[in-house]
């Protein structure tokens, strides 16, 4: 018997049980779409992040002081209060791989607009700030360098404080007042949404740092650096120039260990979409747990329905159907279930990643690749687990298989 | 040896083991059947009739003894071997009919063929011309529980005619019908082994059935009792 004849007789014999073919394959179509829905979450949380870190601009680089360590106790990353503003004006001036840098001081501050007040985030930063984080202005102007050498108190607002503070006003030349200091807004910069988690980036307002640290924070070093690298290629020169810069200014002797360090976003995101990936093999890897229960399912009905026809599976053998023959009909019947299974389960895994990125409003991305292995797997799992009950379906004694009630 | 034997059985001995106990089925039967022949077998319950008529049936093997359909050596056959036999060379006619449920007359007829060398596309004519010879015309899309018993058998003559066997076994063919429907089978049995010469071994336990065939062969404990010629 060839394979038409027998995918022929397997397909009648899966129409004239046309309910619990179906509810056969629901196993494999919930598994193969849940597959399939589980890891277009995962790769789109993947490429989001990684955009939100395209965004930030790739050739950024962040110089952080060390930890600072008194008779051997370490204070963690960032305690240092050795990083001074002469360390940022000089990486501008000594390294060649460096277009802009951009002093950083953070705090939090009570900001207030007539009868309306908010508590957010005030970044004291450089004038390069929106060239360095690839961060537009949408409305007015950020500050000039003049402004920031000249300690002036002027703002520019993060959306969401605009949003908060304004509430449709034009915010443009009003004076807010942050820790009861008067502010001039200059501008508002572009809305970048939520990264990941409960952080909203738009929720911040950036001020000079020179006025921060006089008038916010009453300090007079810098928390850290932004630098942004002239291209690209060049992060990794600008590293090493930074570093050689800094542990002559900071006169550390050779061999002994950094009061400060220099990352850049590669090594960040890096970690970042090492974390989705972890996601995605996890959300991967419970979906196919439903798979595989859905192969048990199978081979389960597939079992119930060797015994149900054991007449049918005498009657054919009767008329000359080889062991053989058996064994290949139950076993296509298997495969074939899993196979449509796969589809439909293709089906429904791309389109309940659209509801999700549609009304979860999480950005899905369904690759070919999750495609492909969940209908390979779907087709391994119809093998694996229709073989055995065909194979008992193929051992029947005919004489016996006649006489079943 | 040039011989018209279509059947050739030679001590055929079948014993089954259940446990421990052996028990002896057939305990030698030696018989020939010409071809185009009708012949009938009768016996009480557990004489043997049904063992005899799976192994004449190529559906199992005597334990010792030589059985040959058409000159080739069946007990000597594996179980590939005797499936293609099945497929060819013998139809099978049951009691309680034994078709595929919700299954048409036509689908149920092209059965055997699935499992032949026939190509796909020659099958469904030759089932049509089955269905035909039993006198089903206009019946063959119709599903096996919308057919009566009669048309139910019928069927089944039908799937045993389409391989143009050169033996038809029924076992108790008209045991699950009226008396009525049960002669109009056995017209249809009869007129194929007049018409077409296909040899047919029925096995009976209804002495008016037997009345058909032309040679009785009464089976008891195993054992050929004796051979009645009808008509004598």
């Amino acid at each position: 018997m060839n394979i038409i004849k027998t995918s022929k007789v397997a397909l009648r014999a899966l129409g004239r049980n046309k309910m619990r073919s179906f509810l056969t394959a629901l196993g494999i179509i919930i598994g193969v779409g849940a597959v399939i829905a589980m890891v277009s979450i995962g790769q789109g949380a993947k490429v989001e992040v990684e955009g939100r870190f395209e965004s930030m601009g790739t050739n950024l680089l962040f110089v952080r002081p060390g930890s600072r360590s008194y008779m051997g106790r370490h204070g963690g990353g960032g305690t240092y209060t050795n990083l001074k503003e002469a360390d940022a004006q000089a990486i501008l001036e000594n390294c060649d791989a460096v277009k802009y840098v951009s002093p950083n001081v953070n705090g939090r501050a009570q900001v207030v607009y007539q009868n309306k007040n908010w508590n957010t985030s005030i970044y004291g930063v450089g004038s390069s700030y929106p060239e360095i984080r690839n961060w537009a202005v949408e409305e007015g102007t950020f500050f000039a360098e003049s402004q920031v050498r000249s300690s002036q108190k002027v703002a520019v607002l993060g959306s969401e404080v605009s949003e908060n503070l304004f509430e449709g006003e034009d915010p443009i030349g009003q004076v807010i007042r942050i820790n009861k200091n008067p502010f001039r807004v200059l501008g508002v910069l572009e809305s970048k949404g939520e990264s990941g988690g409960f952080f909203n980036r738009d929720d911040m307002i950036a001020i000079p740092y020179t006025t921060a640290q006089k008038r916010l924070l009453g300090i007079d070093h810098i928390q850290s650096i932004d630098v942004s690298a002239i291209s690209t290629t060049r992060t990794n020169e600008a590293m090493a120039q930074i570093e050689e810069l800094l542990r002559i200014r900071h006169k550390i002797a050779p061999g002994a260990e950094d009061d400060f360090n220099v990352r850049d976003m590669a090594d960040i995101a890096e970690s970042a979409s090492e974390a989705t990936q972890i996601l995605t093999i996890l959300l991967g890897g419970i979906a196919s747990i439903s798979l595989l229960v859905g192969g048990i399912g199978i081979m389960n009905i597939m079992l119930v329905s060797v015994t149900e026809r054991i007449r049918e599976i005498g009657i054919r053998m009767s008329v000359g159907a080889k062991e053989r023959d058996i064994l290949l009909q139950f076993l296509t019947e298997a495969i074939v279930l899993s196979v449509l299974g796969g589809i439909l389960g293709v089906v429904l895994g791309v389109g309940s990643s659209r509801l999700i990125s549609h009304f979860a409003n999480m950005k899905t991305l369904v690759s070919l690749g999750a495609i492909a292995l969940a209908f390979i797997f779907s087709g391994s799992v119809g093998i694996f687990f229709g073989f055995y009950p065909a194979r008992k379906a193929s051992k029947l004694d005919p004489i016996e298989a006649l006489r079943y009630e | 040896m040039e011989n018209n034997n279509l059947i050739q059985l030679d001590n055929v001995e079948r014993i089954y083991t259940v446990g421990e106990t052996q028990v002896k089925a057939l305990k030698g039967i030696s018989h020939n059947i010409h071809k185009g022949d009708l012949l009938a077998i009768m016996g009480p319950s557990g004489s043997g009739k049904s063992t005899l008529m799976n192994i004449i049936g190529c559906l199992d093997k005597p334990t010792s003894g030589e059985y040959f359909l058409e000159g080739q050596e069946v007990s000597k056959m594996n179980k590939n071997q005797l499936a293609r036999i099945r497929n060819k060379n013998i139809g099978f006619v049951f009691q309680n009919f034994n078709l595929l449920s919700r299954t048409t007359a036509l689908e149920n007829t092209e059965l055997p063929l699935l499992y032949s060398d026939v190509p796909s596309k020659k099958t469904r004519e030759m089932a049509l011309k089955a269905l035909a010879q039993v006198g089903l015309e206009g019946r063959e899309l119709h599903k096996t529980n919308q057919l009566s018993g009669g048309e139910m058998q019928r069927v089944a003559i039908a799937r045993a005619l389409v391989n143009n066997p050169s033996l038809l076994l029924a076992d108790e063919p008209t045991g699950n019908l009226d008396t009525k429907t049960g002669n109009d089978i056995m017209a249809v049995l009869k007129k194929l082994n007049r018409d077409n010469n296909i040899t047919i071994v029925l096995v009976t336990h209804d002495p008016e059935v037997a009345e058909i065939a032309r040679k009785t062969i009464f089976l008891r404990d195993g054992l050929i009792e004796k051979v009645k010629v009808n008509g004598e």
